[in-house]
């Protein structure tokens, strides 16, 4: 039985086996590889995507409980590196192998959205599930303080959802 | 087709119309004709590096594996200072597998042991110089002007007399054409407008958008998800099996056994690891199903206590000395083995077409011996596998083996189709080649005065190039990863002895990280702290002491006290440990500062670092380098371990197998000498090491007990 859902604001319809976690429907299915697989087990971050804005590990949800929700994910957080949280990782260079940064964004975005201008303490708090083994977690922190500072960075979530067409969900809920 | 093997010469080569539809080339390199460079073109042909296109875009081919520490932009850095161009208009590509490629320090194509800077050094500075001289030429010969009154700036060619100039991407074409100067200056140190400088990663916006392919990445036309069940205890292999209930798992496509165990193969991932789980298989366990963490140890006393060893490093008569000296210092420390634990799992996407050719697309570390093992199965000759080297999610040296090659190579056979292998995170920590587990015995002695008058310390561990090359490869029982960090000792005891058991066992030995220098390092500068206490000695005062002939350990001991205001009072609760360690000829000095609460659990709060590496070449990617070094090296030092148990691997994932998270990480200050007159070393690895003794030497300074075994649990000081 088919299941839909919107990423980054497209409908979708999968039919895929129920328990599928969303990570692999993302990855394999529609093929948008920009959300990574690092432990399968919600400990390590890499697969952080946005379901109704909240950051979610995609790795341990069923493609069945997202029926009828809005999933973002790293693509859909901006086409061209506008987004805040973005041009604060460019600026502060952030990344090396790079694997874990879309999650770390993910995670990010969903901070700021909540906590527009976080603490240490705040920061370290909502980005200690996400796992960097290259160990850019001082430039995170240093990129997620000038993100805050950046013009925008308190764009909430809503106009992520602001941007789902209208009637990409209809027929949806089945 | 090789166009070099055949013996076409360049000026043929680019007449065949091969470089018509993508732009002139300089130098021989084409896109999309990857087989150019076949095994067995000539070594050292600067050209292979670079290619200027009619848009003035100017792509460094990079040789080496991106795994983070930033060679797709300090090796494109070396190119672009020499050639003069347009840094903004400077694009890297991932080299294929060809033996023009082979890293000298190797004797194949591959990246590891920090030693992408120091051998792209002369080598990339030349290619940027020659093509520049090219284009120069190109440009004079255009204007019939003499090349000498002609200058390269800023992406284009100026003729100075009558101000004239021409685009590199204009020249291009007539500059391929050139020949190729025989002799090139390389800049001084003082004309260098890019080497030395912060530049942006050239990597980096594709690594925020998600558009970045890693190995795991990889979509190809037709292409097959695996997952393998590999036998959970080292040694052992398939018994026999039953697939039937795997295969009515819905997305299941086959079920096949290779070498390493049973491939299931499904439409995607998930379907195949779900069809893995219902896979029933008897496994034959070997002879090492009872193998255990404990027996190891006591392997490694039981030689210790029974057999001198290989002789590493002798000065003197250490043990003469130490019966004579006036206070004897002795311990025992030990280090667990250790998984690499990328955050990207290991996998190999690969198509098959037996007898004719191979593509990899794959996330590796050593692309020739990935070559070789899919010409191998494909049963071709290395030359007919393009090899595509991926962005790899973090490498560490795991990524240095081929075991994920040969897999996806022989699932791929045998489904006759493209076929991606992708390994759990409990595969990948379960089935990865450690890093050494390691037992030592130091001695010291000092004389009446508290005088040092000898050192000595004994190795127990198992050898990694006796599991990378083979048994065959290490003779007398040597092998020198498994004791640098120790019989490198830089301090001038006028006694010293290093010897080394090689203790075989059934676990699988890789590099990690630093290699020998993880352990060694943490070992050797714990225990010299331990000498400085017994000699009642400050521990930098008596570092320092002991490296008056030794500039470089010097220069960055120093450096990071002065930079720490080491002896100066520090806040309340709080304490300074500090550890040098030279790895890969790259100079590290660190200071700790800790706390410790009431439950004796370890609060790192800061790291201050000194390098010393020859020429910087790119001073913000040596900080990232170095606080990802610190970040790797606290992680084993406090947090996690492999440990066996019934000849597997007890750990499974980041639940069992801790590593440093973001509320654990020091704040870390980097401080790099100006060192210009050297020759620029690696950063990738060399500040792994004394982090983890300068915390548990901090500790001692809490406390006044030694920690002498990683990773700290804070029982110990129970």
């Amino acid at each position: 039985m088919a299941i839909r859902f919107t990423v980054n604001g497209k409908a979708q319809s999968v039919d895929v086996n129920p328990n599928m976690p969303l990570l692999w429907v993302i990855r394999d299915t529609l093929n948008m590889t920009g959300t990574k697989f690092g432990c399968g087990m919600a400990l390590c971050g890499a697969c952080t995507v946005h379901i109704n804005g909240a950051a979610t590990r995609s790795c341990i949800t069923p493609i069945s409980s997202v029926e009828g929700k809005h999933v973002t994910t790293i693509e859909g957080i901006s086409p061209d590196h506008s987004h805040p949280v973005q041009r604060a990782w460019l600026e502060v260079d952030v990344p090396q192998c790079g694997y874990c940064q879309s999650g770390q964004i993910m995670s990010a975005v969903a901070l700021l959205n909540k906590t527009p201008n976080p603490t240490d303490a705040q920061i370290e708090d909502a980005m200690a599930g996400n796992i960097c083994r290259c160990g850019t977690y001082q430039q995170i922190k240093e990129a997620i303080h000038k993100a805050a500072r950046m013009k925008g960075a308190a764009k909430t979530e809503t106009s992520e959802l602001d941007q789902v067409p209208a009637g990409a969900l209809a027929g949806g809920a089945e | 087709m090789s166009a070099i093997k055949n013996g076409l010469d360049r000026r043929k080569f680019l007449k065949t119309g091969v470089v018509g539809a993508t732009g002139l080339i300089v130098g021989f390199y084409l896109p999309g004709k990857r087989e150019v460079f076949a095994a067995g073109a000539q070594p050292a042909n600067m050209n292979a590096f670079i290619q200027v296109s009619p848009d003035d875009v100017v792509t460094v081919i990079v040789s080496k594996s991106e795994m983070g520490q930033g060679v797709a932009t300090s090796l494109p850095m070396l190119v672009a200072e020499e050639l003069e161009c347009d840094w903004r208009k400077i694009r890297f590509e991932f080299a294929p597998a060809a033996r023009v490629y082979f890293d000298p320090a190797f004797g194949m194509q591959g990246t590891g042991g920090s030693t992408s800077i120091h051998s792209s050094w002369e080598p990339l500075r030349k290619a940027g110089a020659t093509a520049r001289e090219m284009l120069v030429s190109a440009a004079a010969q255009k204007w019939g002007v003499d090349a000498s009154e002609c200058r390269a700036e800023n992406g284009k060619v100026v003729h100075m007399g009558s101000k004239r100039s021409a685009t590199y991407g204009s020249l291009a074409e007539a500059a391929s054409a050139m020949q190729p100067p025989t002799d090139v200056k390389l800049k001084d140190y003082a004309e260098y407008k890019i080497i030395g400088k912060p530049m942006k990663r050239l990597d980096v916006p594709e690594k925020v958008n998600g558009r970045a392919k890693f190995g795991i990445d990889q979509r190809r036309p037709g292409m097959l998800h695996a997952v393998v069940l590999r036998c959970p205890v080292f040694g052992g292999k398939v018994a026999s099996f039953d697939a039937t209930k795997a295969k009515q798992v819905r997305g299941v496509k086959d079920v096949v056994q290779i070498s390493d165990g049973i491939a299931v193969v499904a439409d995607n991932t998930w379907d195949a690891m779900e069809g893995r789980r219902a896979l029933e298989v008897n496994w034959d366990f070997g002879p090492d199903a009872d193998f255990s963490t404990e027996t190891m140890y006591a392997n490694f006393g039981k030689s210790l206590d029974s057999e001198k060893g290989y002789s590493a490093k002798k000065v003197g008569d250490a043990a003469s000395a130490l019966n004579s000296a006036a206070t004897k210092i002795e311990a025992e420390y030990r280090a667990p083995y250790e998984a690499h634990a990328c955050m990207e799992p290991m996998n190999c996407t690969a198509d098959i077409r037996e007898g004719e050719g191979a593509d990899l697309w794959v996330p590796t570390q050593f692309q020739t011996p990935s070559q070789a093992a899919a010409a191998k199965i494909a049963g071709v000759s290395p030359d007919k596998v393009n090899v595509h080297t991926t962005f790899l999610g973090g490498g560490f040296g795991r990524r240095g083996w081929s075991d994920f090659v040969n897999e996806a190579c022989e699932v791929s056979k045998a489904m006759k189709a493209p076929v991606q292998v992708t390994w759990s995170r409990e595969d990948d920590m379960q089935h990865d080649y450690y890093r050494p587990a390691s037992l030592v015995r130091f001695s010291a002695g000092l004389d009446a005065d508290g005088k040092p008058v000898a050192f000595s310390a004994h190795i127990a561990c198992d050898s990694i190039m006796r599991w990378f090359y083979g048994p065959g490869f290490v003779k007398n029982g040597y092998d020198d990863s498994s004791v640098e960090g120790i019989a490198d000792i830089p301090y001038d005891f006028p006694n010293i002895a290093v010897d080394y058991n090689l203790v075989a066992g059934p676990v699988p030995q890789g590099f990690w990280r630093s290699v020998g220098a993880s352990q060694n390092g943490f070992f050797r500068e714990c225990f010299i702290d331990e000498v400085a206490a017994a000699a009642k000695k400050d521990p930098y005062e008596f570092r320092r002491d002991l490296l008056q002939n030794n500039a470089r350990n010097l220069g960055v001991l120093n450096l990071v006290a002065e930079k720490a205001g080491w002896g100066k009072p520090v806040p309340a609760g709080r304490y300074r440990g500090i550890a040098v360690v030279e790895a890969f000829n790259t100079y590290v000095a660190e200071v700790a500062e800790i706390s410790l609460d009431k439950d004796k659990n370890v609060k790192v709060h800061r790291v201050w670092v000194a390098v010393d590496l020859g020429q910087p070449v790119n001073p913000a990617i040596i900080e990232q380098q170095v606080r990802g070094g610190v970040v790797y090296g606290l992680s084993q030092g406090l947090k996690g371990e492999i440990t066996i148990d019934k000849g597997r691997v007890m750990q499974g994932n980041f639940d069992t197998m801790e590593v440093l998270r973001m509320n654990e990480m020091p704040h870390v200050e980097v401080f790099i000498t100006d060192s210009h007159l050297t020759p620029p070393t690696g950063m990738g690895e060399p500040a792994v090491p004394p982090v983890t003794p300068a915390v548990y030497n901090a500790i001692f300074a809490a406390t006044g007990k030694r920690v002498r075994k990683m990773p700290y649990r804070p029982d110990e000081l129970a």
